[in-house]
C-alpha cells in the first residue's frame, strides 16, 4: 500500500467514529456568511468611499484622478519626489505607453525577467482584477499584475485601476476569481 | 499584549455577528473534517491536473525524506523558508543543516529567531520574547550590521540580508493557513510579502501542508481570511492574501517551475479517530487561545518544550507525540474557560484538557504507581478520621523538623519531590484548637 492509501485508510476508519455536529451542520451558505460579515455597500460611490477608508487606514496612499492626463502626472509627480530611475511594470493598453513616459528606465516583465534587475527597480506598476470595498484591499492575479513578484519585490507597488473594478466584499473577489 | 487586544476587539466589532460567523466557521470546518479523504482526493487531483507534484507523507521522517530528495534531484544549495509551524513540527530545519543546506528564514520574527539557534517563541509572533537591545546584539554577532537598536534600522538590515538570500536560492518552502479543495489552491496569509517572494523566485516550490488544513470552497475564505486576521494580529486582513494553484503555466511570466505539495499525516488521523476531540483538528493557529489564557500569558513559549503552544497545544500535542509524556500539559491550566471563549472556530478546548486529564489516568497506562496510591489511601484514610487527623497534625511538625536533616539529601526518601520544593510549615495550633479556645 502506498502512503497515499494508507493516509485515505486512516482517515475513513478514524471517520467510523461519528462526532456529534455541536454548532449546527451543512456548510454556510451565502446569505448565512452575508449576515454575519462586515456590511458591504452595492452603490459605486459608496463602494469608492469605503475602499479608500479602508485603504488609508491600511497605510495605502490612495489617489483619484478623473483621466489619463490627471494619471500621468500624479505618476510624474511621484517619479520626480522619489527619484525614480529604474522602474518595472507589464504590458496593457493603459500601463505600456504611460511607463515609458515617467522619465525611467522601464523593465517589462512580459515573457520572463532578471531577478536582480527586477529586484534594483525602485517601483512596479501593475494593474489589478478588482478593487474590494469592505476590506480596502486590491485583488490581483498573475495575468493582470505582470506576474507574481512585480507586485512585491520592487520597494514600492502602484497599482492603476478604475472605480468599474470595484467589488463590495471578500465573497464577490473570490467568485470574480472562480471565474476566472 | 494590550494594543493587540484593543485591535483585536476593534476588527470583532467589524463583523456584523462575531458570535455568529464563529458558529460558522465551527460548521465549515466540521464539514471540511467530515469528509476529509474525499477532500484530499479532490484537492490532489486538481493540483495535478496542472502540474503540481503531490506527496503524501504518513511521519515526519517521511515529510523530511520526501524533501531531501527533492533538493537532492534539483541539486540545490540555498533553501529560503517563510513562516511554517509544520515544519518546526518536523524538525526540517535541523534535518537540511545537517544534510549541508543553508536554510533560511524569511519571516522576520522567524529571521530573528534563527540567527539565536532558537525555536519560536509563540504561534504568530516568534520573537516576541526579545527586546530591540537583544535584537541588534544578534543582529551584530551574525551579520556584524546593527547601526542602532532601532526597530525600522534594524528591519532595513534584516531586508538587506534576506532580499540577496531570495535571489539566490534555489527553492523556497513555505507551509499553508488553508488548502482549498474544489480549485486545488493553496492559500497563505502573511504581512511582510516573504511568503510571496518565496513562492515566486525560486525555481523550485516545496510546500508542506497538514492534511487538517483543508476548507471544502474558496468561498469560505472570504469568512476564514478576515477571521484569521481578526483574531491572530487584530487586523481586518493581513497585508498580503496569496493564492497558489499550480507552477508557472505556459505563457506567465513568472513563478516556480517545479511546484511540490506534501499533505502531512504525522498522527492527525489518531486525534480524528477521537471523535470528542476531532474539532481540535480545526484550529487555524490564530494563537488568540494563548494570547488570553493566564498560564500562557504568565508563562509562555520556550518553557514547555512543545512546537505548538497555547492551550491548543495542550491539547494536540499529546495527541500528535505521546500521551503519558505530555500529558503534564493539561494539568497546567486553571480550566477557566477563556480559550474556548475567544476560539474563532469554536474548539471545546478547556473540555478537552480536562478530558486528556482523564485519558491519561485510565487503565492501563495511566495506571497509578504502587507507592502513589498508597499514599493518597492513606491520605484519605486519616483525612476522614478526625482523631487520626488531629495527631498527623501534632506529628507532622515533628516529622518535619527531623526531615529537615536529610532534606534533598540522598537519604531522603522524597527526595524527587523535596530537591525542587519546599513544603510549607505546619501551623502551630490547628483551626479547630483555635477555635474551641475562642468559645465563650
Amino acid at each position: 500500500m502506498n502512503s497515499r492509501e494508507t493516509i485515505l485508510a486512516r482517515i475513513r476508519e478514524a471517520l467510523l467514529q461519528k462526532a456529534v455536529p455541536r454548532h449546527g451542520s451543512g456548510l454556510p451558505s451565502l446569505i448565512e456568511r452575508h449576515s454575519v460579515l462586515p456590511l458591504a455597500p452595492t452603490a459605486t460611490e459608496t463602494q469608492l468611499a469605503l475602499f479608500a477608508e479602508n485603504a488609508v487606514e491600511l497605510k495605502t496612499d490612495f489617489r483619484y484622478v478623473s483621466d489619463d492626463t490627471q494619471l500621468l502626472s500624479q505618476l510624474k509627480t511621484i517619479a520626480t519626489e522619489e527619484n525614480w530611475r529604474l522602474i518595472s511594470t507589464h504590458r496593457s493598453a493603459r500601463l505600456s505607453t504611460l511607463a515609458t513616459q515617467l522619465g525611467a528606465n522601464v523593465v517589462f516583465t512580459d515573457g520572463g525577467y532578471d531577478k536582480d534587475e527586477l529586484e534594483r527597480c525602485d517601483a512596479g506598476i501593475t494593474e489589478c482584477d478588482a478593487l474590494v470595498a469592505q476590506t480596502g484591499s486590491v485583488l490581483l492575479t498573475n495575468r493582470s499584475a505582470g506576474g507574481r513578484a512585480l507586485s512585491c519585490l520592487p520597494p514600492h507597488h502602484i497599482v492603476v485601476a478604475s472605480t468599474s473594478q470595484l467589488v463590495p466584499d471578500l465573497s464577490s473577489a473570490m467568485e470574480l476569481l472562480r471565474e476566472k | 499584549m494590550d494594543k493587540y487586544e484593543v485591535v483585536r476587539d476593534q476588527s470583532k466589532q467589524w463583523f456584523q455577528d462575531w458570535q455568529g460567523a464563529r458558529s460558522l466557521a465551527a460548521r465549515t470546518k466540521f464539514e471540511a473534517l467530515q469528509h476529509l479523504d474525499a477532500h484530499l482526493i479532490q484537492f490532489a487531483k486538481l493540483m495535478e491536473s496542472r502540474g503540481t507534484q503531490v506527496h503524501w507523507a504518513a511521519s515526519d521522517r517521511d515529510a523530511r525524506d520526501i524533501i531531501l530528495g527533492i533538493l537532492r534531484d534539483q541539486k540545490a544549495r540555498v533553501v529560503v523558508k517563510s513562516k511554517t509551524m509544520t515544519s518546526e513540527e518536523i524538525h526540517l530545519n535541523p534535518a537540511l543543516r545537517r544534510a549541508g543546506y543553508e536554510v533560511v528564514e524569511s519571516d522576520l520574527g522567524e529571521y530573528i529567531v534563527q540567527l539565536r539557534h532558537e525555536p519560536p517563541y509563540h504561534l504568530v509572533f516568534p520573537a516576541m520574547h526579545l527586546t530591540r537591545g537583544e535584537i541588534k546584539e544578534v543582529f551584530e554577532q551574525e551579520l556584524h550590521d546593527a547601526p542602532s537598536d532601532d526597530p525600522a534600522d534594524l528591519t532595513m538590515v534584516a531586508r538587506r540580508t534576506l532580499r540577496k538570500k531570495f535571489l539566490q536560492a534555489d527553492v523556497g518552502i513555505t507551509g499553508a493557513n488553508f488548502a482549498i479543495a474544489d480549485t486545488g489552491m493553496i492559500s497563505i496569509t502573511e504581512n511582510e510579502g516573504n511568503a510571496r517572494l518565496t513562492a515566486a523566485l525560486p525555481r523550485t516550490l516545496i510546500t508542506l501542508v497538514g492534511i487538517e488544513k483543508i476548507l471544502p470552497r474558496l468561498e469560505d475564505l472570504a469568512l476564514f481570511l478576515p477571521m484569521l486576521a481578526t483574531m491572530g494580529t487584530g487586523q481586518h486582513l493581513t497585508c498580503y492574501n496569496s493564492l497558489y494553484a499550480g507552477p508557472r503555466q505556459p505563457g506567465e511570466t513568472d513563478g516556480p517551475v517545479n511546484f511540490h505539495v506534501i499533505l502531512l499525516d504525522n498522527q492527525r488521523t489518531l486525534l480524528l479517530a477521537d471523535a470528542e476531540q476531532r474539532d481540535a483538528l480545526g484550529c487555524i493557529r490564530c494563537g488568540a487561545c494563548l494570547n488570553v489564557c493566564p498560564v500562557f500569558r504568565n508563562i509562555g513559549g520556550h518553557a514547555y518544550g512543545t512546537v505548538y503552544g497555547g492551550p491548543i497545544g495542550s491539547v494536540i500535542t499529546p495527541h500528535l507525540r505521546e500521551l503519558q509524556d505530555w500529558k503534564h500539559l493539561s494539568f497546567a491550566s486553571s480550566l477557566c474557560g477563556a480559550c474556548s471563549e475567544t476560539c474563532p472556530v469554536k474548539i471545546d478546548l478547556h473540555h478537552h484538557l480536562l478530558q486528556n486529564r482523564s485519558n491519561a489516568a485510565a487503565p492501563p497506562n495511566g495506571r497509578p504507581q504502587f507507592l502513589q496510591q498508597l499514599a493518597f489511601r492513606t491520605f484519605g484514610f486519616v483525612a476522614s478520621h478526625p482523631a487520626l487527623w488531629t495527631i498527623a497534625g501534632k506529628l507532622g511538625r515533628l516529622a518535619q523538623t527531623a526531615h529537615k536533616l536529610v532534606q534533598a539529601g540522598p537519604l531522603d526518601p522524597l527526595r524527587t519531590w523535596t530537591k525542587t520544593r519546599v513544603a510549607p510549615r505546619l501551623a502551630r495550633q490547628s483551626f479547630r484548637a483555635w477555635f474551641k479556645e475562642r468559645q465563650p
